[in-house]
């Protein structure tokens, strides 16, 4: 949990970080296309006219991502003075498989996963607005099963 | 399959990827956080102790489009508004889905997806494979099989 860090730092860090990191990230997403839900299923329609675009998406964002992580290696906090909250390695199990189908389903039926949408509401689109209504209904109305 | 030359956009697709990859840095490096969207917007009700980041991550992300506009006018493409009761139906469904499953799977596309994957985690090989492939199964479903345009 977030306790104030122990090192006694600036508490603004984080909160300037996690605004600037959740900027460039929306920023990254309207860059290349996925606030647009027809690109998105342009990529889902693999029978069709295919557009491999969110592919290349992934492939930019797990390369820098990844440089971050190794970076993140040689310390043993974050600069915050936060530690770094892990996930540690659960199995997979069916909740996990269960939970990605049905989030499957919905990302296939509208073209719209979470960071889209909440940018797409930022970006006054309507159209995100019933599905970020029924997103928030699905993440708010059930508690994690254990602290994780 | 056909690939879509026309819409297949390489460049800004990599650049946009690379800079997802550069915010999931950040928000690592300095909050030793996960940039999980799903995980950011659950833990706003789960996690009340813990709101200040999640509320400022979510102000970068609501404030990246008027921020974009105004440094780079002209990029960027949105949705038009659903016409009518059936389209507005089907994107509230659809969110319930996506807050739902990624409530059970810990993660979407960008907890597992992005950051899930740059760290090699096999759940989050196994989410991707499994969110990716039910969502080509309902594209192919709906407009090949049915005939629905999506």
């Amino acid at each position: 949990m977030s306790a104030p860090a122990a090192s006694g730092r600036n508490p603004l860090i984080p909160l300037a970080g996690a605004l600037v990191a959740g900027l460039i990230f929306g920023v990254g997403l309207i860059v290349a296309g996925m606030s647009n839900p027809a690109k998105v299923l342009g990529f889902l329609d693999l029978a069709g006219a295919w557009d491999p675009s969110l592919a290349l998406v992934m492939v930019g964002g797990i390369g820098v991502a990844r440089l971050g992580l190794l970076l993140g290696r040689r310390t043993r906090r974050s600069a915050s003075g936060e530690p770094f909250h892990a996930s540690g390695h659960r199995p997979v199990n069916r909740r996990l498989l269960v939970g990605s189908a049905l989030f499957g389903i919905g990302w296939g039926l509208a073209g719209y996963c979470p960071g889209p949408a909440v940018v797409a509401v930022g970006a006054g689109s309507l159209a995100a607005l019933p599905l970020v209504a029924g997103m928030l209904i699905g993440l708010w109305v059930r508690g994690p099963r254990k602290a994780d | 399959m056909s690939i879509a030359w026309t819409a297949f956009t390489p460049g800004s697709a990599l650049a946009g990827g690379a800079l997802i990859g550069l915010a999931a840095s950040v928000l690592w490096l300095v909050n030793g956080r996960v940039a999980g969207i799903s995980g950011i917007l659950g833990g706003l009700r789960w996690r009340p102790g813990d709101r200040g980041w999640r509320l400022a991550f979510v102000a970068g992300l609501l404030a990246a489009p008027a921020v974009l506009g105004w440094v780079a006018p002209g990029i960027g493409e949105f949705a038009p508004a659903g016409q009518g009761s059936a389209e507005v139906i089907r994107l509230f469904v659809a969110g319930l889905l996506v807050g739902i499953g990624t409530r059970l799977a810990n993660g979407c596309t960008s907890g597992h997806g992005v950051c899930g994957l740059a760290r090699l985690s096999p759940r989050s090989l196994a989410a991707v494979a499994v969110f990716m492939g039910t969502a080509f199964a309902v594209v192919f479903i709906a407009r090949h099989l049915i005939g629905v345009g999506l």
